[in-house]
């Protein structure tokens, strides 16, 4: 993975400085907090409805060890033994005291990591393929250019007052993992059939209270060109997004309000004057960056093991976990494992000191010291030998990290909703948890199969819930909570937008509506394998909504 | 940002300076003589007078304000003032930029309005080279020399002088705290 140069260190130090100045100045009166804001954002901290939160980026969901122990120290130490892992691949600490930010920023640039820009109307954490470096479908790792872009994103002096914030997503695999249609900016890196990297580059993706699509701007990208035509695309939208109403401040808007075309035309002409200069990208310093995610030391292994599938046949609950939370990796007798942050009933996401502790110890020793989180608020462990599989199964389970639901009814995204924010119109969490317990059973779960349910606790849409197989969006109804059902939504290389079933649903009424929606599904299905987004798809809103409405 | 202001100081070449332009609205007659500033429109409407003048031409452009139809007659300009109406309007960083690097404009570039300590730094790099500045604390700052502690930076700069590069393209290191 990448480490810290001499020139990051220092940067992250300065950083570290100029805020504890700023917090300072707050502390003594001297800023205001509507002077202090804008600062303390570009540092992600965020005051919240009980407390200040901190927000540390996981650039492209990538950690250490080290550093995840690093996290597991600062949930300790400075807020309630916990963190809670974010669909923008980083963690947030909820309840930090403002005093001690700066040291805690200090301790995070021990380990090489930061908070900068993952808030304020800027360049956010670059995410990208959380199976990167190791999936079985890979075309090219896409984390030499997330990093790319990571630097060159960092304050960048043209790009810190955008009109809103700004998302970019990197994949370098045909299944698209990074929901790269969802973004401002989403990037495929693939080869021509010269076997040279090209970009394919989607523009005006977004979620919020107008959800989007990214359209293809380029599908043709060389890769020397990638900083120059992503600086044009973001000089474009900084000289022509809408400023006047911050919700149609997103790029989304104007490349749908300009149309494709005449934003493609603009952003060309800037390019013309960009490209094949200071940021035109030498092909050895890419290859400078792609060496710091050269493969680990893989062992050559045949591709099965006799010790994992013994495993499989003798222990059921291992077989289970097999079955749902591993992902085939591109090495012969290498898994990837995804530790689901999901046990039934809990808080989608979030994981205690002790529990990241383990995860760091296990990764140290059989995953050559590597984490991932998701933007499904899971972890990951990437490269994990088949032999290794049980032992490591045995470890997570024994601190209640080896939930067999990754990619099931229970493995649900939910933003913080109204327990922690201050935008929120309902709770998610509690919402989350009641429906995880009513579905707890875990073969039921595996006989449902396939299906995402995002949670968002107002139209803001933190929780995805405009890309989930069924998403629920929280709003306030005369003061009380009600919850808005959309189906069919994805995320990935089929992206949909997920269309409104019907009225809404209350609190007490909303798990019963998601059980009907299954219930529904379980009849239209040909078989096991044709997959609730699949039936969707197929059937079409029409079945659901009658089986919903049935009564009313 | 609701901030107590002070009369606006003109801070050029590290340090403050007598400001020696005038800024003339739309409608009063010209002055005879004296550095001038004009909006675009004014610009446009009284081009062929305003560019005989010899003490010196400027034009003040609001934010986003597009330079396509000044761009023939940049040479002429002395200097060019971008507003901030609010600093969290940042379309004038780029309108510096394209000033700066495509465009090869080699005049004082001024930034108006609210201009705070903290985006100062942001603004050198952009290609900025004066700073109209009325929130008294960032006077102090700058008279004190706190600004711009940072200087690693991941970009290419607007201007070359004082920033070298640093490793790779895309970085540069500035010599000045």
């Amino acid at each position: 993975m990448y480490r810290y140069d001499e020139f990051d260190s220092a940067f992250v130090l300065e950083r570290v400085a100029e805020f504890r100045d700023q917090v300072a100045r707050r502390l003594n009166g001297e800023l205001t907090e509507d002077q202090f804001k804008p600062l303390r954002l570009m540092n992600g901290v965020y005051l919240q409805l009980h407390a200040y939160m901190l927000r540390v980026a996981i650039p492209y969901g990538v950690l250490s060890s080290r550093q995840l122990r690093k996290l597991a120290y600062i949930a300790r130490r400075y807020d309630r033994d916990y963190g809670h892992f974010t669909t923008r691949q980083n963690i947030q600490f909820n309840w930090i005291k403002l005093a001690e930010m700066p040291d805690i920023l200090a301790e995070l640039a021990e380990v090489e990591m930061h908070a900068i820009q993952t808030s304020g109307n800027c360049i956010r954490n670059v995410t990208a393929d959380h199976f990167a470096g190791a999936a079985a479908d890979e075309v090219i790792d896409p984390r030499p250019y997330a990093e790319i872009l990571r630097q060159w994103s960092s304050l960048h002096p043209e790009f810190t007052f955008l009109p809103r914030k700004f998302k970019i997503a990197v994949t370098g695999s045909p299944h698209d993992r990074a929901a790269i249609q969802v973004h401002d900016i989403g990037l495929e890196a693939k080869r021509d059939s010269a076997g040279r990297v090209r970009f394919a580059v989607w523009v005006g993706g977004g979620q919020g209270r107008t959800p989007m699509i990214a359209k293809k701007i380029r599908d043709d990208l060389p890769e020397s060109e990638l900083l120059a035509y992503c600086e044009a695309i973001l000089r474009v939208y900084n000289l022509e997004g809408r400023r006047d109403n911050k919700y149609k401040a997103r790029i989304k808007i104007l490349v749908h309000e300009k149309g494709l075309d005449d934003l493609a035309d603009d952003v060309e002409l800037e390019f013309a004057s960009i490209r094949g200069k200071s940021l035109d990208l030498p092909a050895a310093e890419i290859a400078k960056i792609e060496a710091y995610f050269a493969p680990p030391p893989f062992d050559e292994l045949p591709a099965s093991s006799a010790i994992y599938d013994v495993a499989v046949r003798t222990d059921p609950e291992f077989a289970a976990f097999a079955r749902q939370n591993l992902a085939p990796h591109k090495i012969n007798g290498y898994s990837i494992v995804t530790i689901s942050l999901k046990p039934i009933g809990a808080p989608p996401g979030d994981a205690t000191s002790a529990q990241m502790e383990a995860i760091a110890d296990i990764a140290a020793r059989y995953s050559f010291d590597e984490i991932r989180v998701t933007h499904e608020q899971n972890l990951v462990l990437p490269h994990v030998r088949l032999d290794d599989l049980p032992v490591v199964y045995a470890m997570l389970a024994s601190t209640g990290l080896a939930t067999p639901n990754a990619g099931l009814v229970t493995d649900i995204i939910a933003c913080p909703g109204l327990d922690y924010c201050s935008l929120a119109n309902a709770r998610s969490i509690p919402v989350a948890q009641r429906i995880s317990e009513r579905f707890a059973d875990s073969s039921r779960q595996s006989d449902i199969g396939e299906l995402k349910i995002k949670i968002s606790g107002c139209i803001n849409a933190c929780g995805h819930h405009h890309v989930g197989h069924i998403g629920i969006l929280g709003v306030d109804r005369k003061g009380e909570e009600f919850y808005q059902i959309t189906l069919g939504g994805s995320a990935d290389e089929n992206c949909a937008i997920g269309e409104i079933v019907g009225p809404g649903f209350s609190a007490d009424q909303i798990v019963d509506a998601i059980e009907q929606i299954v219930a529904t599904y379980l009849e239209l299905r040909d078989s096991p394998r044709e997959r609730f987004i699949d039936v969707y798809r197929r059937v079409g809103v029409k079945p659901f909504q009658e089986s919903l409405y049935v009564n009313a | 940002m609701s901030t107590p202001e002070a009369q606006p100081m003109l801070w050029r070449d590290g340090r403050f300076v007598e400001d020696d332009w005038r800024f003339a609205d739309d409608s009063t007659p010209l002055p005879d003589g004296g550095k001038l500033a004009v909006s675009k429109v004014r610009f446009l409407a009284d081009r062929s007078t305003l560019i005989t003048r010899s003490d010196g031409i400027a034009i003040a452009l609001a934010s986003g304000e597009a330079l396509g139809e000044i761009e023939n007659d940049l040479e002429r300009l002395e200097m060019i003032a971008l507003h901030f109406p609010r600093y969290a309007d940042g379309r004038n960083y780029s309108t510096a930029r394209i000033l700066r690097d495509r465009l090869r404009f080699n005049g004082e570039i001024r930034a108006r309005g609210d201009v705070l300590r903290d985006q100062i730094t942001f603004m050198i790099r952009a290609g900025f080279s004066a700073f109209e500045v009325s929130h008294p604390g960032t006077q102090v700052a700058l008279r004190d020399g706190r600004i711009g502690s940072i200087r690693h930076h991941y970009q290419p700069s607007s201007i070359d002088g004082g920033f070298e590069a640093s490793g790779y393209v895309w970085r540069r290191l500035s010599n000045r705290a």
